[in-house]
Parts: C-alpha cells; structure tokens; sequence
C-alpha cells in the first residue's frame, strides 16, 4: 500500500508510551501517534477500540498535554464503572499497546490566540483537562496573559494536576489558581469548600486585571450548567462564554 | 486493528443492530451538549421568523406558532459525540406545515437555521421537508426543558443531532449551502449518520 493511499484514513495507529495515576479515578495516558500533528489548547481527539469480531467503541477525549511538546499526547482518562471504553484503559491498557486515534478535533472549545486574554477557565472534576492544556500551554510560552482556572473537585485527592497546578500557581507570574472542594474543607487559604456560585466568580474575576476576554467552562452537564449560570449571574457576556459538557 | 485486550464492549441488542450507525453506541439517557451557556428564552419572548436571505417572509410569536398543526415524531436520534438513541417522542410543527401557513414554496434548496443564541446549523431543503423534520415544542408530551433546546428546537432527526438546533428563532432559506456554527469548526457539511459524516474530512 502506497504512502499516499494509507494517508487517507483520519484514523491512525497511537502507542502508549507512559501510565500514570493522576487520583484514584483518573490515569493519564500519553501516547506516541504514528503520525504526529498539531493541535491547539483545549481540542479533542477520538480514540477507537476494536474487538477481535470486528465491534468498535469510540469515544473523545480532550487533550491535556500543551501544544508543542515533545510529541506524546496525555490523555488523561476518569473511569467511569458503567462505561465501556474507560475501563479497558484502567484495567488492560499498557504501555506498548496500540490503540487507534483520530485528531485533533473541535474547533470552538480552544485557546482562539495564544495572546489573546485574559481567561477565565472553570472547570468540573475532568472537565479541568482542556484547561490544563491551556493553562500549560501559557507556561510553556512564558506567557504573560492573565489567567484564572477556578477548578471544583470533591475532595482534595481528586484535584488532578494538583501539585503541578499549585506549582504554577506559587510563580504568581499572572496565572492564579482557585480551588473549590464540594465535599471537604479548603486545605488553602484562598481557596473554598462548596460548590461554584456567583460570588465566587466575582472573586475569581477581582485576581484579574481586567475583565476576562473569554470564558472556558467545562465538566458535567450540570456543573457547567451552574457555572455558566453563575458567570453570567456575576456578569460575564454570554458570547464570550465556551461550554464543553459531558455525561448525562 | 484489533485493540489487545478489549473483548467486551456495550454491544447493542441484536434486533436494534440496524438501527445504530457505524461507529455508535446505544445510551438511554439524553445527554446534553451546546457550545455556550444555556439561554433561558420565555414564550413571550419567543418568536420565529421564516426568511429568504436577509428578507423576512413571515414571523410568528408563541401563540401563533402553536396554533399551527401540531404533528407527532418519534425517531431514533444520533449525536456525533457517539450517542444512539432510540424512539424519541416528539411533537411540534412539520416544516411542511410552517411553509403552508407562510404560503411560501421553497426559493431555494438551502437553509440556515438560527438560534436565540447566536448559533446556526445549515440543512438542504430535501431534509426538512416531506414530513423529514419538524420544529419541536414538547417532548414525552411536556414542554421541552432549555437544557435541550426549549421553547422550540429544529428536530431533523436522520441528520447527526448538530443539525437539530436548539433554541431555535428562526430558518433562513439561502442560496448557496452555506456552512453553521459547526460546519465552519470541522464538523461535516451535511452530517449523515449511516455514511458516518462526523467531520469535514469524511467522505
């Protein structure tokens, strides 16, 4: 088969170059595409399962890992115990194995210019991982944009990235990071321990210098719904809201 | 390629295989997806305006649009984000109907669908007509809640569930088939399930 001719399936093959345990419910994946591409903060990719009698799961993940990195792409997985792609990354998947992926995709939930800002980002337990490509993506250009993730988790042990978002947070080089634990004390002082509301907002807003340009808001259906609610209650333009939402 | 490993999967019931798609799977909830906030639109508020281009033809508020034939639809539904489900009960105004009442046959094959929030989703006439599509006003009988699309959404329920645009204001019949909200963000021009038109890229 020519080179030419195989190019033109979108999907290709992706190795499993490296597992880690992010909680006790999220595991990143990074993976090696075949045929490395770009993408920009905040896209998706599609990933594809095939069962030795031909049956398929697809489903999307969004990108953690920054843009321009050194190629592999993390993934960072939540297993959910009635889904069917999710538990075979948790339970079979191991590095060297091959699964198919298809990307990047999605072209409304993004980073619209690498300057452009300042950001609100909030996410909702897993709905943080097209954020987090942004919030990587700011630090690995030494970018200066104003940015605040407020960022909702049950309990402490489930803040995924957690140590590394604290991390950029402790450089105070315009990046600010709130954290809300809906079911557990705030274990810092600026941070709360309910879930998102208006005037939590309000104080997300006063860390930036000026009112955000765009809003990026993502997790379940009905965190994004209280969040949207809550930014536009605080204020925020519809229109330069950008919801992702997942689950049911 | 086979995946190493994965044996198992959500196979659906043998008898509700033809009616999945490629590459979809069965779910029994409804999930919900839109690319902003959820616009909380009040029926007095509401209107919908039929146009050709930039001029308007005619325009109905609540009252007037309810009071227009009332059609039942229960369809299997396809989202691009993978979801399959079956017999959804819907009930709301074929276009064919909204058509009549505007005394207005098709200027042209294309259509722009346009929402209270901005967004748009373009369908060729061929698939809103002859009893393919409806504007939807209840669903299971009730009043469709904002978080899927109340007041009134697009239903064209062969098309991947893009297409069926919530909150819907208005359907602008175009000259050219120009792309929406979606289709300018790498999503398939027309959208068909069966042929699995997810992306631009599909054939």
């Amino acid at each position: 088969m020519s080179e030419a001719l195989a190019a033109q399936s979108p999907w290709q093959t992706a190795a499993i170059v490296r597992i880690e345990k992010r909680t006790p419910r999220v595991t990143s994946f990074f993976f090696r595409p075949s045929r490395p591409f770009a993408y920009r903060a905040g896209q998706h990719v599609d990933v594809r399962l095939t069962a030795p009698d031909g049956y398929q799961a697809r489903r999307s993940y969004s990108i953690a890992s920054a843009p321009r990195t050194d190629g592999a792409i993390e993934l960072a997985i939540e297993k959910l115990d009635d889904g069917e792609v999710s538990p075979f990354f948790h339970e079979v998947a191991a590095v060297g194995d091959e699964v198919e992926l298809r990307g990047p995709l999605g072209g409304h939930f993004v980073w619209p210019d690498d300057d452009g800002g300042p950001l609100l980002l909030v996410g909702g337990g897993s709905g943080v991982v097209p954020l987090m490509s942004m919030v990587r993506h700011r630090a690995a250009r030494k970018s200066t944009v104003p940015v605040v993730l407020v960022f909702s988790a049950r309990v402490w042990d489930e803040v995924i990235f957690r140590d590394e978002l604290i991390g950029l947070d402790d450089r105070e080089d315009g990046f600010g990071l709130v954290l809300t634990l809906t079911r557990e004390a705030a274990r810092r002082p600026a941070d709360y321990s309910r879930r998102v509301d208006v005037a939590m907002m309000v104080q997300a807003m006063a860390r930036l210098p000026e009112p955000p340009d765009t809003a990026f808001v993502c997790g379940s259906n009905a965190f994004v719904s209280a969040a949207a609610q809550a930014l536009t209650d605080a204020g925020v333009a519809a229109e330069i809201i950008r919801t992702e939402r997942y689950g049911v | 390629m086979v995946t190493r490993g994965f044996v198992s999967g959500r196979r659906p019931p043998t008898d509700g295989d033809a009616r999945i798609p490629p590459g979809q799977y069965l779910e029994q909830g409804f999930p919900v997806l839109s690319a902003g906030p959820t616009p909380r639109v009040r029926t007095e508020d509401w209107s919908f305006t039929l146009k050709h281009g930039p001029r308007p033809i005619k325009k109905w508020n609540w009252a007037e649009f309810n009071a227009l034939p009332l059609t039942k639809m229960t369809r299997d539904i396809h989202c691009v984000t993978a979801w399959t489900k079956f017999d959804t009960p819907w009930q709301g105004v074929l276009i064919d109907d909204i058509l009549a009442d505007a005394g207005l046959e098709p200027p042209t094959g294309f259509t722009l669908a346009h929402a209270f929030d901005g967004y748009t989703t373009n369908v060729p006439v061929k698939d809103l007509t002859a009893g393919k599509a409806m504007v939807a006003l209840l669903y299971e009988g009730k009043p469709i809640t904002p978080d899927h699309g109340g007041p009134a959404r697009l239903l064209v329920p062969h098309l991947y569930f893009w297409k069926s645009a919530k909150w819907l204001n208005g359907l602008q019949f175009t000259t050219r088939d120009e792309p929406g909200f979606w289709e300018l963000r790498g999503y398939h021009i027309y959208g068909d399930p069966w042929r699995e038109q997810r992306y631009t890229d599909d054939p």
